[in-house]
């Protein structure tokens, strides 16, 4: 292991995820589950391969940007093989501490094409609420003025253009800016007042899907919560973490856990998948920091998704049947990490004359996986398409998740497959608030 | 890798199914147990021609050719220990039809086992051959490796099912053996000697395999000893009253302490012994049954006994048993897993050599395993780091093996020989034994072409090298 004691990067990466890596038995339980494994069909696309591979970068065997990049970048970071392993390896504090490795080894060596895009949209975007918010404004200008077909022709990104082209057409019907959340503002009970909550806005949530956190905080207070907006929150840091800037993911974890911890809120509460894994993760991301360990524990612990919530201070006050199918596609970060699965189900069957079916895996990964359907295009839509083909056998009316990432992939199957004519993409918020007669 | 072969498995294959690069080699360098050894090269076949044709250019060029499933051997059957292609038979998967009226299935290499087990449930049949790592490896391996698991004490290991095989032999000639029929008695049986070869006779690329009825219900009950003793002859007792369980589990004092420290279930940390068995059949007789068991435990001095009355019950009590891997994986990074057979008379006996083998080398050793056919797993839990501990590793895995072969045993009860037990062979085949399997494998083939380097000893290997 010469190279190691060489390369810091090398030696970093062996620090931080030698011990994991060597707690892989290779006996190969996770292979089932992965979704890149079942739509590449190779070993160094499954858990087991590319633990080995992180395991081989760190004793110096292959070169980290030039071997052991293109596997762990090609992982959707479902962590669905977390749940699998028998002998419970950190899979995901191993792909991040990859991640993190990668993107030292390729800023040494300034290569990489998606480099530059990825780090202007983590850098100089999602920390901005400000130019988040800039963004979906522009957005809901911009489909308002039909302005769309055109940009749609252009050839902006020559990588880029077609996941962009075909993602825009599947965004949300976008509200007037006027009605977005404001930051401090505290939302009353109705009714008898049980509980006191925070909420996390989110930059994706509150920039492009602001509608769904409006009806977030009208399902809360109609359960009876208090719900606190927190100002000065930010982004959670997520995609930072999974695209290898652990540096910024905490220092955006620390002006949320400082933010949060003044709220004097009994829980923190989220509605995207993602983010609430990352807020519940806290604790984990600054475990080595004297001054912060302590209270991002506290705020861990206080972190819920708003499904739990619904569904400890419900029932919620249903006024409307739903008629029709709906299936449940999991947000893997909701369910894998923070171990959600059971509430949003209970609240969907909740609801007065739906007819919910289980979905054959609804709890394998939709290929969303942060930003990974922009970066790796082709490799996502494989795994979306097979899932769509179990969507549209069902012939729902609609599919609904917990993840605004999911919600958007879920559009573009439905729209793949020429179906948005009688399927919806919903997130489980607008369905409920739907039954409840909000708007 | 000779250039001018590469050039011509190009021609046989289509590039997106070749892989040349290091971050794909060394995805194909280890299994499920030791050693990491790098191919040139890695295919994925689709179809028995590719492969024959793959063999034949082997054979011209002197490549070792190392037929792999999913990778979840234990004992190093499809690692590339002489550098060469691997075949990764993951994705030679498309065949799957059960045949109901025949009571058979039909299956391509690579299929994962338990695929198999859903399919043919679906249609009220069973495939008994139940490896813990069914939901993972491939059919392939199974038979490659004749892999069993707790049913094997009432239905056999996958030998007694494989009916007919279609195989690429080391030479690169396509046939098949046996057939669709469950009498067939034409000539050697080519078929049994293929299962369990280990991918040294023959690279299979078709199975046939018997079905038989589901049983319609199942019993479970789970008994506690206070002596390892006492639990041996509540096993010899329901062995020979007639009555055949499906399976009967033996975890030891280690194994339930490591079991109750990983995930606390209300097992007995003080017993000194737990078994577990079950009976299945028709609801009417596995009653009776079930009770009679109960009985001998209390007979045999059990000093608790519970009969599953509702499904989560049963469940409850084999989650014990399920959980006996990933414990003691928890007491060390480094598990050394081992099959050692004895006939089950002799479990006490084997038992008491394996603590005696404890205590001489002080090392964490801990047994469970298939009391009721007498597969037992001695695990070591170790750290292969720790290089003076895994030298007298080395020494432990030898005695254990003298052990069971001293009391009538066998190496290995489901695992294969691989490279972890290869150096033991002569020691339980002797030498004109071992000598008649070289022969065989000479005579099919001639250029040691197919997994070389397993089965037979190294010249002059006398025990297992971990360091
Ligand atoms: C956690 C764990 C639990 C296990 N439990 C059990 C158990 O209960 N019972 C048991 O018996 N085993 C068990 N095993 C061992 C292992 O799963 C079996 O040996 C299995 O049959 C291997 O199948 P595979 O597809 O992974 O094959 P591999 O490991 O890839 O290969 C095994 C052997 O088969 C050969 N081979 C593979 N495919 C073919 C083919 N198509 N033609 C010719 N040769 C081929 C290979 O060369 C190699 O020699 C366990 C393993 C693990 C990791
Ligand atoms: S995180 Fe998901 S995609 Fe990545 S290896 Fe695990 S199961 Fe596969
Ligand atoms: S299940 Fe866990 S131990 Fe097994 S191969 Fe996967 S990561 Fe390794």
């Amino acid at each position: 292991m010469k190279k190691t004691s060489l390369n810091p990067v090398v030696k970093n990466l062996h620090d931080k995820t030698y011990n994991w890596t060597n707690q892989c038995v290779q006996c190969g339980y996770c292979l089932p589950v992965c979704p890149t494994y079942e739509s590449m069909g190779k070993e160094s696309a499954s858990p087991r391969g590319r633990i080995n591979l992180v395991k081989m970068a760190a004793e110096g065997k292959i070169d980290i940007s030039e071997h052991m990049a293109e596997p762990i970048e090609l992982c959707l970071g479902c962590r669905a093989c977390e749940i699998a392993c028998p002998v419970g390896v950190p899979y995901g504090h191993m792909l991040e501490a990859a991640k993190d490795a990668i993107a030292q080894s390729k800023q040494q060596k300034r290569e990489n094409s998606h480099f530059l895009l990825k780090n202007m949209a983590m850098n100089q975007l999602f920390p901005y609420p400000n130019r988040m918010k800039f963004l979906g404004s522009t957005v809901w200008l911009y489909k308002k003025s039909k302005l769309d077909r055109l940009i749609r022709k252009t050839k902006l990104f020559p990588i880029l253009s077609e996941p962009l082209a075909q993602m825009e057409k599947i965004l949300p019907p976008l509200e007037n800016p006027s009605k977005r959340l404001k930051h401090g503002t505290v939302f009353p009970a109705k009714g008898e007042r049980k509980v006191r909550v925070a909420f996390f806005t989110g930059c994706i949530m509150d920039s492009i899907m602001y509608k769904v956190n409006r009806l977030s905080i009208e399902l809360l207070t109609s359960v009876g919560c208090e719900v606190v907006i927190p100002n000065h929150q930010t982004c959670c840091g997520a995609l930072h973490a999974h695209q290898g800037a652990t540096e910024k993911a905490k220092e955006l974890a620390k002006a949320n856990i400082q933010s949060f911890t003044q709220s004097e809120a009994e829980f923190y509460v989220n509605n995207a998948g993602g983010c609430g894994a990352a807020l519940s993760e806290y604790d984990y991301l600054l475990k080595g920091d004297e001054e912060w360990a302590e209270t991002a524990g506290e705020f861990a612990k206080k972190s819920r998704d708003i499904s739990q919530i619904l569904t400890e201070y419900g029932p919620l006050p249903f006024i409307k049947e739903w008629k029709g199918i709906v299936v449940y596609q999991d947000s893997c970060h909701l369910r894998n990490v923070q171990k959600v699965y059971q509430e949003p189900r209970q609240l969907l069957q909740s609801i007065p004359g739906i007819t919910y079916v289980e979905m054959e895996g609804a709890n394998r990964c939709c290929a969303s996986g942060g930003i990974y359907n922009l970066l790796h295009f082709q490799e996502s839509m494989k795994i979306l398409d097979k899932k769509m083909k179990e969507v549209i056998e069902l012939q729902p009316k609609a599919v609904i998740t917990t993840n605004p990432g999911c919600q958007l992939q879920m559009s573009l199957g439905i729209d793949r497959m020429e179906a948005s004519e009688n399927i919806r993409s919903m997130h489980l918020v607008e369905i409920l608030a739907e039954a409840c007669g909000l708007t | 890798m000779n250039q001018e072969a590469l050039k011509k498995i190009k021609t046989i294959i289509p590039l997106e199914r070749i892989f040349t690069e290091l971050a794909e080699l060394y995805s194909y360098s280890y299994d499920a147990s030791f050693g990491e050894y790098l191919p040139e090269i890695v295919i994925q076949p689709k179809n028995a021609s590719e492969i024959s044709e793959l063999v034949k250019l082997a054979n011209e060029y002197l490549i070792p050719i190392y037929p792999r499933g999913a990778g979840t051997s234990l004992s190093g059957g499809p690692l590339p220990v002489k550098g060469g292609m691997v075949l990764d038979m993951t994705q030679f998967n498309e065949k799957l039809v059960i045949d109901r009226e025949n009571l058979l299935a039909i299956v391509s290499p690579g299929v994962i086992t338990g695929d198999l087990h859903k399919k043919a449930e679906e249609v009220g049949l069973f495939y008994p051959p139940d490896p813990s790592s069914s939901h993972v490896a491939t059919i392939g391996g199974n038979i490659s490796e004749n892999s069993s698991g707790p049913k094997g004490l009432k239905y056999g290991t996958t030998k007694e099912y494989v009916i007919g095989l279609e195989v690429v032999t080391p030479l690169g000639d396509i046939i098949r053996t046996g057939g669709k029929t469950v009498k067939n008695v034409t000539g050697y049986d080519i078929t049994r000697l293929i299962v369990g070869s280990e991918g040294t006779l023959g690279i299979v690329t078709e199975v046939i395999v018997r079905l038989i009825p589901k049983p319609q219900a199942r019993k479970t009950l789970l008994a506690h000893f206070a002596h390892l003793l006492d639990s041996g002859h509540a096993i010899t007792s329901i062995l020979s009253a007639g009555i055949l369980p499906s399976a009967i589990e033996l975890m030891d004092n280690a194994c339930i302490r490591a079991v109750e420290s990983f995930s606390p279930s209300g097992l007995p940390v003080d017993a000194d012994s737990i078994i577990i068995v079950e009976v299945d059949g028709h609801p009417a007789a596995i009653d009776e049954e079930i009770k009679q068991c109960a009985k001998m435990c209390r007979n045999s001095g059990a000093t608790y006994v519970k009969v599953a009355e509702t499904e989560s019950e049963r469940l409850k009590i084999w989650s014990a048993r399920k959980m006996v891997s990933p414990a003691i994986t928890q007491m060390g990074p480094t598990k050394i897993s081992e099959d050692a057979t004895v006939p089950r008379s002799k479990i006490p006996a084997m038992m008491e050599r394996l603590n005696r083998i404890r205590d001489k080398y002080k090392l964490n050793l801990v047994v469970f395993g298939h009391a009721g056919d007498g597969n037992l797993h001695p695990n070591i839990i170790t750290d292969k780091r720790n290089i003076e501990e895994m030298k007298k590793v080395e020494l432990a895995v030898s005695e254990i093996f003298e052990a069971a072969i001293e009391l009538g045993g066998t190496l290995s009860g489901e695992h294969g020989i691989g490279t972890l037990k290869s150096p033991y062979m002569e020691m339980e085949l002797g030498k004109s034994g071992l000598y008649m399997m070289k022969k065989i494998k000479e005579a099919w083939d001639p250029n040691n072409i197919l997994n070389p380097g397993k089965i037979f000893p190294e010249k002059d290997q006398k025990r297992v090298v971990f360091v």
